[in-house]
């Protein structure tokens, strides 16, 4: 009975004290995602306190030079730090990582939610963009966006990058979410209020939307790593982030390729932090899901 | 002391001699888990002699399902710890080897599960899912154990095995099913069969086929029978003997007879009392047990049904022993010798008067909906229509409450929802205080539509688990403005909760803090809060245990009372329509059949559809099963996609003639107010 | 069946009409374009004048319905027109490459269904055992890892111990089997190590899934050996969700090779796209765009009919 999921579904989400401290003895690896991801935060947030260097300061005298106490992460051919272009880069990362998946998320659910609710024909034609999208490759559709829009800062971000990652997460969320509000669009408690004479606005904002925050949270984290990947890979080929801003995806790209085999640590310290954030938040989404999806309950 | 130890002086392991099968004593299931730990089945003994038949009744929670499964050794290893002693032929089960005994899974001990739809597996055939006990038990060549499926299949009343056996589970119907998991129980010639809930999800003319081949077919081949079920009519008609679970305990053993006429039980007492009865005209209302099942997480010590009895005393504290009270027959209850002065019927209170035909609230005239049927999940080609309402036309009186009843398909639900507005019909009329809404929106409240309100089955989907119940009932009200302030709001919420026995504080808590029949009740009271004139009640009490059936009914009927409402009251359980019910309507396949006052159509049933459903419903008395011949309905019930020509019912009616396949048969008045769609019945009452 | 696939196909067609018209929109609310990009890109100046002929020889002039319509005329009869850099036809451009990027799918597919068969089934089976964390693990680090770092440090290691390099050109496979093997094999792990996680994943869940359903316990009721209860009764139920992921990978695989071939030096499809699109060359990235709906559309069928082969369900309707 696909109704009965929705109902134990929102249980845990309300008391969130309490709710913390229960995801934590229940997921004790999701809780250890936490925490990687709040150290995560606290890097980017206190970048300026926590950083050695100035990431962006250029030393031809210590170009390339390996791991040392100066350098702990070395640095690169321009001679800036790369520890401290990491803990900037992790400020960049978690901003396009969480704006873009949020937008993609929120509009996602918006679609599927109205998508559900009305079915019918709304339904039918809402699902054939969605699977025009959809088969795309999540970076195929971002380089056409790419392509598109070119590029359109807004106080040193790039707006078009954060739409042309977000744009490919929406068909995905508005599958999943349709779904979950196919299942709460056949419970009772809708026929209730339709009975009640409750308007469809209303309907589709107090009884469909709450119902599908868990899964909507669930996507919101697992998106996240989604996007800090899809941003490095975009940064990497040279259509994401642009220098000097420190970007991980941009570590990796450009003059590094011609230079890791000789100083592979340019490469593998940006490579580990995306690897390790992306890891963070894919396992944070993953404890999530487990702990409130009823259906992967012991 | 050891609370069970006079259960193991009486304890059916000690007395090999008496001819027990299986001899279960104290089987103790405990589930671990990080939600707490969960004291599944707590120290069970029961016997089963070979060839007979031992029920096992409860309600949810009792540990019946559990029980069964602990004995398979069927329980996940992971979670669940089982002990006690299990012998089954001289050997005890939960010390066997795991390969001995899956050896003797199946082939010794076979298993028929509750959901038919589900029990086999969608991607294999039923050939090879029959054959497969055969070949690795028995041994049987592929040709040997093809030719034994096709026996089985036979046996169990499959007609064209050879065609059957290539075919998958999803092109037989549920009762199809269930007669394969049959044979496939029967297949390597066990000695013991455990159906768990057999036939809760089929259909009641289904029901009794199935149960009636399981019973025929293990008398005849001498083979062991526990019969796991929540309903005590199947109890009465089928059980040798009956076990009764109340929170993981045994609360009673007794030979059936005995536990009817006299039981020994407040608790079986109160389940006697409190569901309804399909053969005896309604006197009083319903006798119920007040509270809710316990939560097994959070045991007290005493008896464990006393927070809920009536006849508790100091004594209940204590934890109970089940003791001999007669012959063959044990009680748990510290009073079992009480319960029989107990057993008077009540007083006749709160008899409904008959209503001298009041004028009608609601009309529907030839009332016709038709839906379009997708063909599957993956394709989206739109196929033929089903007609889940076809030309229906009836009225309900102001203050009367209208039974409809049918078994599934048969567009009783379709027929509520058009009346309340969540479907739109394809052709005909509805009008209340003769005034037609058929074409007003749902939502169009300047209407009529809010007259009409709805209960609905699932008392855990009906409500908003991410509101208040306060919140949810007090919805309309604030949407239509229908209370001047937040605190009349309130104060409304406060007065609708007291009326259907919630507190006023219950207004703070979530859908998830109650129990299925606090849920139901809060479901009525949002019905409430706009003043209806009529309820649709759409099987408003299935979901809900029948100790919590009868609270809820009762409920239902004194909020009729109280506000002079008409219900429309949809139900495949004849027996509480008979009870609730002024006048009822017999639907199949989309049609009205038959339309008569109650105990006109339960006394004298005119149309054949109608005998044969009284006929399949068993009735919770050893004495009156025992002395009913009724005849059972043959075949399947068409599906809706294909209804057959004529007479919808011809297909399966013992009294079709050829007119029937070709004339549709109408709805004509009987004798006065009895109403019946049948050629071949005469005008006068039989 | 017949019916079916028809009715599939039908489907089809509008999918790939609605992304003909999407891709087209797309690429024409661009302000610039590839007119400006190749005249001016370098720094030279040219005149307004030789800007608009070289505008007009490419066709993108004419107003926008016109463009499109000539496109659409071109897409029916097969033809996609010319590249606007290389001035070579979109389908030469394409057949040049696909080779390879097709060679590389196959191979990262086949790795990956290799690994994550074993791998999520024993996870599955001995679930919250050490053996079931360590391959959680590497598969969720195969999610984690970017591809083109992966493929970085496969070079180091391939360069650290082998002393090898990616080769500068490409060699065949009918050519020279072991020298393309050798080739492509570490691309392939590259790109098959994310797609396995994925696939191991997908089948760890679904047979957790499978082995709670009531004709497991039936199987298991009948007295069936694990081994049958396993293999015949949950493995054939859990298959089916993972071989839809398996196809959608595959459709999706072009995603991987963007990035890895640009690492190991590779002349793909992937390549090409990136540089369709930083060129601004539309007709080449709206013919490489309507090839991978077309792969994805044609991928999804193929699935859909082994799913009907898989599930009597789906075949006898």
């Amino acid at each position: 009975m696909p109704a009965l999921e929705t109902t134990t579904w929102a249980a845990p989400l309300r008391r969130s004290g309490r709710g913390l401290l229960l995801f934590a003895r229940a997921q004790p690896l999701g809780a250890l995602a936490l925490v990687a991801i709040l150290l995560m935060l606290v890097a980017g947030v206190f970048a300026r306190l926590i950083a050695p260097a100035d990431p962006v300061a250029i030393d031809f005298t210590a170009v390339l030079s390996p791991p040392s106490a100066a350098h702990p992460f070395g640095t690169d051919n321009f001679g800036r730090d790369i520890l401290s272009r990491i803990i900037y880069g992790a400020r960049t990362a978690l901003i396009i990582g969480f704006t873009s998946s949020f937008l993609g998320c929120t509009l996602g659910t918006l679609l599927g939610v109205v998508s559900a609710f009305y079915g019918g024909r709304v339904d039918l034609a809402m699902q054939r963009f969605v699977d025009m999208l959809l088969s795309f490759p999540i970076i195929v559709l971002a380089l056409v966006v790419v392509a598109m829009l070119g590029r359109h800062l807004v106080v040193g971000i790039d707006v078009n990058l954060l739409l042309a990652i977000a744009i490919p997460i929406t068909p995905q969320v508005a599958r999943v979410i349709r779904s979950a509000a196919l299942s709460i669009r056949a419970a009772a408690f809708i026929d209730a209020a339709r009975i009640a004479g409750i308007g469809n606005t209303r309907i589709i904002f107090r009884h469909m939307l709450p119902n599908v925050m868990a899964p909507f949270l669930i996507m919101l984290t697992a998106f996240i790593a989604q996007a800090i990947l899809l941003e490095a890979s975009l940064s990497f080929l040279g259509l994401g982030v642009s220098e000097p801003t420190p970007a991980w995806g941009l570590m990796l790209a450009g003059n590094a390729v011609d230079f890791y085999r000789e100083a592979p640590w340019i490469i593998i310290f940006p490579g580990l932090a995306i690897s390790v954030a992306v890891f963070a938040f894919n396992f944070l989404g993953d404890s999530l899901r487990d702990w409130l999806d009823p259906r992967f309950r012991a | 002391m050891n609370p069970s130890s006079a259960l193991h002086a009486e304890a059916p392991a000690r007395e090999p001699d008496a001819g027990y099968l299986l001899a279960v004593s104290d089987l103790r299931v405990r589930f671990e888990s990080a939600r707490g730990v969960v004291q599944a089945v707590d120290g069970v003994s029961y016997g089963v002699r070979r060839g007979e038949t031992v029920a096992l009744v409860g309600e949810s929670g009792s540990g019946k399902s559990v029980s069964a499964l602990a004995i398979m050794r069927l329980l996940p290893r992971a979670t669940a710890r089982v002990s006690g002693k299990v012998l089954f032929d001289g050997r005890d089960l939960l010390a066997l080897p795991a390969a001995q005994m899956r050896a003797l899974r199946g082939r010794e001990i076979a298993m028929i599960f509750q959901e038919p739809m589900t029990s086999l597996n969608p991607v294999l055939s039923i050939g090879l899912q029959l054959t497969e006990p055969l070949r690795a038990h028995l041994g049987l060549s592929e040709a040997r154990a093809r030719q034994r499926a096709i026996e089985l299949l036979t046996q169990v009343g499959i007609t064209d095995p050879e065609h059957r056996l290539r075919q998958y589970p999803h092109q037989l119907s549920g009762g199809m099913r269930q007669r394969v998991m049959i044979a496939m129980a029967l297949s390597c010639g066990p000695k013991l069969i455990i159906a768990d809930e057999p036939t809760t999800a089929l259909d009641v003319t289904i029901q009794a086929q199935i149960l009636d081949l399981l019973r025929d077919l293990s008398r005849r081949l001498g083979i062991a029978l526990i019969l796991i079920t929540h309903n005590l009519g199947i109890v009465a008609r089928y059980a040798d003997r009956v076990n009764v679970m109340y929170a993981a305990q045994l609360a009673e053993q007794a030979a059936c007879g005995p536990l009817f006429a006299t039981p020994q039980h407040f608790y079986t007492l109160g389940l006697l009392r409190s569901i309804p009865r399909l053969d005896r005209k309604r006197t009083a209302r319903l006798a119920t047990i007040e509270g809710l099942l316990p939560d097994l997480r959070e045991l007290l010590p005493g008896c464990r049904f006393a927070p809920r009895c009536s006849a508790r005393i100091t004594a209940c504290e204590n934890a109970p022993r089940l003791a001999e009270v007669g012959p063959g027959h044990r009680s748990a209850c510290v009073r079992a010798n009480d319960v029989a002065a107990a057993l008077e019927p009540a007083a006749d209170i709160g008899a409904r008067r008959q209503k001298a035909a009041p004028a009608p609230l609601l009309e529907i005239e030839g009332l016709k909906k038709h839906f379009g049927v997708a063909a599957g999940p993956r394709v989206e080609i739109r196929t033929p229509l089903v007609i889940a309402v076809d030309d229906v036309s009836l009225a309900i009186g102001r203050g009367e409450t209208l039974g409809l009843v049918g078994e599934s398909g048969c567009g009783k639900t379709t027929l509520g929802r058009l009346i309340v507005g969540l479907e739109t019909p394809t052709s005909g009329r509805i009008r209340i205080d003769g005034r037609d809404i058929a074409g007003d929106a749902v939502h169009d409240f300047r209407g009529f539509r809010h007259k009409v309100q709805m209960v609905f089955q699932d008392p855990y989907s009906s409500l908003n688990p991410r509101m208040t119940i306060g919140g949810f009932i007090a919805e309309p009200l604030r949407v239509h403005r229908l209370a001047p302030s937040r605190a009349a709001a309130r104060e409304r919420v406060a007065d609708l909760l007291g009326q259907v026995g919630l507190y006023p504080y219950m207004a703070e808590r979530y859908p998830h803090e109650l129990s299925g029949g606090q849920r139901q009740r809060v479901g009525i009271a949002r019905a409430l809060a706009l003043e209806p004139s009529l309820i649709v009640c759409d099987e408003p009490v299935s979901a809900l245990d029948v100790s919590i059936q009868g609270q809820v009914i009762n409920l239902l009927e004194s909020l009729r009372d109280r506000h002079e409402l008409s219900l429309l009251f949809i139900s495949h359980d004849l027996a509480v329509v008979r009870h609730i019910c002024d006048r009822v309507a017999v639907m199949y396949l989309g049609k009205l059949v038959e339309l008569a006052d109650r105990d006109a159509i339960y006394d004298a049933p005119r149309h054949p559809y109608t005998r044969a459903l009284l006929d399949a419903v068993p009735v919770p008395d050893p004495a009156i099963e025992a002395a009913r011949r009724p005849s059972r309905l043959k075949g399947e019930i068409p599906s809706p996609l294909d209804p057959p020509a004529g007479c919808v019912f011809h297909t399966r009616c013992p009294i079709a003639t050829e007119r029937c396949r070709h004339e549709v048969p109408v709805l004509r008045e009987l004798s006065p107010g009895h109403h019946a769609a049948c050629h071949n019945i005469g005008g006068a009452a039989a | 069946m017949t019916r079916y696939l028809a009715h599939r196909l039908l489907l089809a067609l509008p999918t790939l009409l609605g992304v003909a018209v999407l891709i087209f929109i797309m690429l024409r609310v661009v302000p610039g374009d590839i007119v400006e990009l190749k005249l001016r890109g370098e720094g030279g100046t040219v005149t307004q004048d030789v800007v608009e002929r070289e505008r007009a020889r490419l066709g993108l002039d004419k107003p926008i319905a016109a463009q499109f319509g000539d496109w659409m005329v071109g897409l029916v009869t097969l033809d996609f027109g010319k590249s606007m850099w290389t001035e070579r036809p979109v389908v030469d451009e394409i057949s040049l490459r696909f080779k390879l990027s097709f060679e590389l799918a196959i191979l990262s597919m086949l790795i990956a269904v290799a690994a994550a068969l074993p791998l999520g089934t024993v996870s599955a089976l001995l679930r919250d055992t050490w053996i079931d964390y360590v391959v959680r693990f590497i598969s969720v680090a195969g999610l984690a890892m970017p591809a083109f770092w992966l493929g970085m440090l496969m070079i180091l290691a391939l360069l650290h111990f082998f002393n090898w390099l990616p080769p500068i050109t490409f060699m065949p496979l009918w050519q020279d089997p072991v020298a393309n093997l050798s080739q492509l094999i570490w691309p392939a792990l590259a790109v098959g190590y994310r797609y396995s996680a994925v696939v191991t994943r997908m089948l760890r869940s679904s047979i957790l899934e499978v082995m709670n359903e009531d004709y497991v316990r039936t199987a298991r009721a009948k007295g069936m050996r694990e081994r049958i209860v396993i293999g015949r009764h949950a493995l054939r139920n859990a298959l089916l969700p993972t071989t839809t992921v398996v196809g959608l990978e595959f459709a999706f695989l072009i995603g991987g090779l963007v990035v890895t071939e640009q690492v190991f030096n590779l002349n793909g499809l992937g390549k090409l796209f990136v540089q369709a699109v930083t060129r601004n060359d539309f007709t080449l990235v709206q013919g490489l765009v309507m090839l991978v709906a077309t792969v994805s559309v044609l991928v999804n069928l193929a699935v859909d009919l082994l799913y009907a082969a898989l599930d009597p369900r789906i075949r006898y309707r």
